[in-house]
């Protein structure tokens, strides 16, 4: 008796270790950033060019340049990743064929991240001759997402209950007027939830962008999706190691700045998803 | 006037033949009862009249199913405008989580050319009118219709099926979810229904086919025993199984 309950103590108390575990780093990334990049925030820092060989000025080409690489990324990888999760959970039959798709898309999520940035330099850059641009580096990004945004739309689909497709059905309506109707507003919250995910995740990854649109130093902002443009990550990257002598205050600034842009993101899925839950009641 | 025939229906899933050999035929604006243990087969004829069980993977239906003289089994069978004709209500209420409003003019902004908004106006009004719930709804038609009652949600299902103007109404254990009060208001309001419309009732409440149905029928099996007037197959069944079933012998 008094060995299972210590036992039991034992097990919580590492249980409880391993927990506390994850929040320490987490908590210490977010401290350190802010305590050292606070300074750095300032009105300038957000809407001026970087100056003096970007050990002084503003990031503004790089926030301007992230944004407009997750909005292309977006505009790339929602209505494939959509279209293709209504296939997949609508249409679909268990064969060989869905099992192969399935696999690849998990596949796909798996690629590193740098992998990515190859394939892009290959086939957007050189093959399709679309240079080192925000359109290069936005469907390179869109590739990346397109499994998170598969994946999240087609548990939303398929957590639309059964019923309410056979309903619909049953007062004569298609297939397709089932999902126009039913199941796709039913899912909306999940889809974007999962869009965010996909958002944070393609503004704050470095290595697709690196050889498809990122500019080492670019203080003027990209004039069409042809141009190339600074990015918050590879910008940070840069100011970090490339470049001697560049203040910590403006590191750690534009590290913050970044972390509070994905942060901003996922708060944005948490409460979607929080609302949805709320209201729905079947 | 027979609306609906079944002749020589057979239907398998895989190997198991949940369906043997059924022959009936069901008369127009009539309640007819299908009554039987769980698992006879009653709900599987039930969706076989408006092709539910196409959804179901594995399914293999043979023989013949009349409406109107035409076979509905036939390739061709143009399935919308089948299960417009033929509607559904099941057993648990399922209003789509839309207002009271949309889940009513759901059919006809499915089925109409062109939608008008006098049009739709006309159709709630009607249908919930003749599910009797026009009184309690007409202020709140833009509520959520899972705010509802069981009961409410029930009858907002069948006004909801009644909008899109079907010929036969198919009920599969419409009052199973419901307390006994309910289910005699809905029985009352299946009573009216039957003016306008060929109704057909799986039930394994036998009191209520009693109650209900003109006609009824026994499953056991996949296969249907008896059919006949409801009282003569509660008086005086032919087959001794029916006569073990519906005295509790069995169920």
């Amino acid at each position: 008796m008094r060995n299972s309950a210590r036992s039991q103590k034992i097990a919580f108390a590492l249980l409880f270790l391993a927990t506390l575990l994850i929040i320490i780093p987490v908590g210490l990334i977010v401290v350190i950033i802010v305590i050292k990049g606070l300074p750095a925030i300032n009105w300038q820092f957000l809407s001026d060019i970087p100056r003096q060989g970007m050990r002084a000025g503003g990031i503004f080409p790089a926030i301007i340049g992230t944004l407009y690489l997750v909005i292309g990324a977006i505009v790339f990888a929602l209505p494939i990743g959509l279209l293709a999760a209504i296939y997949l959970s609508e249409y679909s039959k268990e064969n060989f064929l869905s099992r192969m798709i399935k696999l690849a898309i998990v596949n796909l999520a798996g690629v590193p991240s740098v992998v990515y940035g190859l394939f892009g330099l290959a086939l957007f850059v050189v093959f399709f001759k679309f240079g080192a641009s925000i359109l290069s580096g936005s469907l390179t990004l869109g590739i990346m997402i397109l499994p998170i945004i598969i994946t999240t739309s087609r548990e939303a689909l398929e957590s639309v209950p059964h019923s309410f497709r056979e309903v619909s059905l049953s007062l004569g309506a298609s297939k397709w007027q089932t999902i126009r109707h039913i199941v796709l507003p039913n899912a909306i919250p999940g889809i974007l939830t999962g869009t965010i995910l996909g958002l944070g995740r393609a503004a704050g990854e470095t290595a697709p962008i690196l050889f498809t649109v990122a500019a080492f130093y670019l203080p003027r902002l990209p004039k069409s999706i042809f141009d190339q443009a600074m990015a918050l990550p590879y910008h940070l990257y840069v100011i970090s190691t490339q470049v001697p002598n560049v203040d910590e205050k403006i590191r750690y600034g534009t590290a913050l700045v970044l972390l509070i842009l994905v942060l901003f993101m996922n708060l944005v899925a948490i409460i979607i998803r929080y609302k949805f839950r709320k209201k729905k009641k079947w | 006037m027979e609306k609906l025939q079944a002749r020589n229906l057979n239907l398998w899933y895989y190997d198991f033949q949940a369906l043997k050999d059924v022959n009936v035929s069901f008369e127009e604006k009539k309640i007819t009862a299908i009554i039987g243990p769980s698992g006879c087969g009653k709900s599987t004829m039930l969706r076989a009249f408006n092709r539910m069980n196409d959804l179901i993977e594995g399914v293999r239906t043979e023989g013949k199913i009349l409406i109107d003289g035409e076979n509905i089994l036939n390739n061709g069978m143009g399935l919308e405008g089948l299960r417009k004709k033929v509607g559904m209500v099941f057993q648990r209420p399922n209003p789509f989580p839309l207002s009271i409003y949309e889940n009513i003019v759901f059919g006809e902004k499915i089925h109409a050319e062109k939608i008008k908004k006098g049009r739709l106006e006309r159709i709630i009004e009607d249908s919930l009118k003749a599910v009797f719930l026009w009184d309690d709804l007409k202020d709140k038609l833009h509520k959520p219709a899972l705010g509802l009652s069981l009961e409410q949600k029930q009858r907002l299902c069948i006004a909801r099926l009644i909008a899109v103007k079907p010929d036969v109404v198919l009920m599969d254990e419409p009052c199973s979810a419901l307390d006994p009060q309910a289910t005699a208001r809905i029985e009352e309001l299946m009573r009216e229904l039957k003016n306008n419309y060929t109704i057909i009732i799986v039930t394994h409440n036998m009191q209520q086919a009693a109650r209900v149905s003109d006609e009824t029928g026994f499953m056991l099996l996949g296969e249907l025993i008896e059919f006949g007037r409801t009282e003569d197959i509660f008086t005086r069944p032919k087959d001794r199984r029916t006569e073990d079933y519906i005295t509790g012998r069995y169920g």
